[in-house]
């Protein structure tokens, strides 16, 4: 069987300035953040990020920048296609200063268009921001006399994903609140990295412990640990 | 003011009935829970992936795998349930949640509701209420009247809006409104305001329901 174990610096080697990486997490819960601080240090630039949030920064967690706060603090990000970034005042401040450029959309479409990139669709309909900014440029269509957004797909090079506990080759679930956008983004990007808590060997565990395709997953890197209040 | 807040949570709490499946914005939203009529239970759905939504663990017994929307540390139930952000959205969007109740900057006669962006202050984000308010079968806007004077309920809204035509009833510490396709019904009247009081804080026109009632604090 092929083997997907790589440590995180191997992991994320292939991470080249100006890429789509997508990073799972709701604030920093189910965020991979072995991965964040591999890729940190490997100190690639000018990067588009499409997560949930700007995750949070060392104001607001008492300790550590958390998740996707790592990477705008290390100034990594050009560009960030999220859904809430209040939480973080760094994007507030890249937006008014001309440094990053913010693409906000609503956290449900944002997670329908990286499925349906993930699904191979050509995109989604929606009645969500229909008569609103969001829609600006959009197509729309009407459906049973009710008015929909064509929301295109949303895809990346690369995915950094989390898991609680994964196998092998890949088969993983997220505990609890750590799913939110983990299993999408699993399915949309080139190149998919795993962030474990638990890496079982295949057979180890009841085949039903897993949620998500192993198949979807290309790298996988053990030791990433719980959250520390 | 804490107490007109809580007069508005009360009434908004009575809205449900046992069973009701809801999703519950921060602040003023967020103490319609505790306000639930005896016998009622409702079913909280948490939109960054759970339904069972329960109140803040004690300190020391946090599980760091279950925040809330806002990043909190919070509990779960035991018929709770955790799914990806694609199925919690597919849960709003497809009408599995019965009311959402939420605050708002403005509403208008029509429905419409702006509450997620200002123009030239901090941009913080739609988060799920373009979702939420568009996929929840009923939406109850739980606000005080006037933003400190400042007319709130419109004849249009004048900030970008959340979604069009959404909104089915606006609760206030002044009366209890109902949006129709003829316009803002104002269905009870807080006793400590004339009707004269409710039209000059609101910024359109008020039809006054044939069954106007008093709004009951308790």
């Amino acid at each position: 069987m092929i083997n997907k174990m790589r440590t995180a610096q191997e992991a994320v080697a292939g991470i080249q300035d100006g890429m789509t990486v997508m990073v799972g997490g709701f604030l920093g819960t189910g965020t991979p953040e072995i991965l964040i601080d591999a890729l940190v240090e490997k100190g690639v630039k000018h990067l588009t990020v499409i997560a949930n949030d700007g995750g949070l920064p060392a104001s607001v967690t008492g300790t550590t920048d958390r998740g996707v706060a790592k990477l705008l603090s290390a100034g990594m990000i050009d560009h960030i296609i999220a859904s809430h970034v209040g939480m973080n005042p760094i994007i507030g401040k890249g937006m008014n200063d001309g440094t990053l450029k913010c693409t906000l959309v609503p956290q449900g479409s944002l997670a329908e268009k990286i499925r349906a990139a993930g699904a191979g669709l050509g995109g989604v309909l929606t009645p969500t921001g229909v008569g609103t900014i969001i829609a600006d440029g959009k197509e729309t269509l009407t459906i049973d006399g009710r008015e929909y957004l064509l929301e295109l797909p949303l895809r990346a090079d690369f995915a950094l994903c989390r898991a609680s506990i994964c196998d092998k080759f890949g088969n993983f679930s997220c505990y609890k609140a750590t799913k939110n956008f983990n299993h999408v983004m699993a399915m949309a990007a080139d190149t998919v990295i795993l962030g474990a808590e638990k890496v079982v060997e295949i057979g180890e565990v009841d085949v039903d412990t897993f949620t998500t395709a192993g198949v979807y997953v290309n790298y996988i890197v053990g030791g990433e640990q719980p959250w520390q209040i | 003011m804490a107490d007109l807040k809580m007069r508005i949570a009360k009434r908004a709490a009575k809205e449900f009935k046992d069973g009701d499946i809801a999703n519950l914005g921060i602040g003023l939203p967020t103490m319609v829970a505790n306000c639930l009529p005896e016998g009622v239970t409702i079913v909280l759905h948490s939109e960054n992936g759970f339904t069972g939504l329960l109140g803040a663990p004690e300190k020391g017994h946090e599980d760091v795998d279950v925040i809330n929307s806002g990043g909190a540390y919070v509990t779960y139930a035991p018929y709770g349930n955790f799914f990806g952000s694609e199925e919690s959205f597919s849960i709003i969007r497809g009408g599995h949640v019965d009311a959402t109740v939420l605050g708002a900057m403005e509403v208008d006669e029509k429905g419409n509701i702006a509450n997620w962006i200002i123009p030239g202050k901090m941009v913080a984000g739609m988060g799920g209420a373009m979702d939420l308010v568009v996929g929840a079968r009923k939406v109850i806007v739980a606000m005080l009247h006037t933003q400190k004077g400042a007319h709130k309920i419109l004849k249009e809204c004048t900030l970008p809006l959340t979604a069009v035509g959404v909104v089915d009833m606006i609760i206030t510490e002044m009366g209890v409104m109902e949006v129709t396709p003829e316009g803002i019904v104002l269905t009870e009247l807080h006793p400590d305001y004339s009707l004269d009081d409710i039209k000059a804080a609101t910024g359109c026109e008020l039809i006054i329901s044939p069954n106007l009632k008093p709004m009951e604090e308790e």
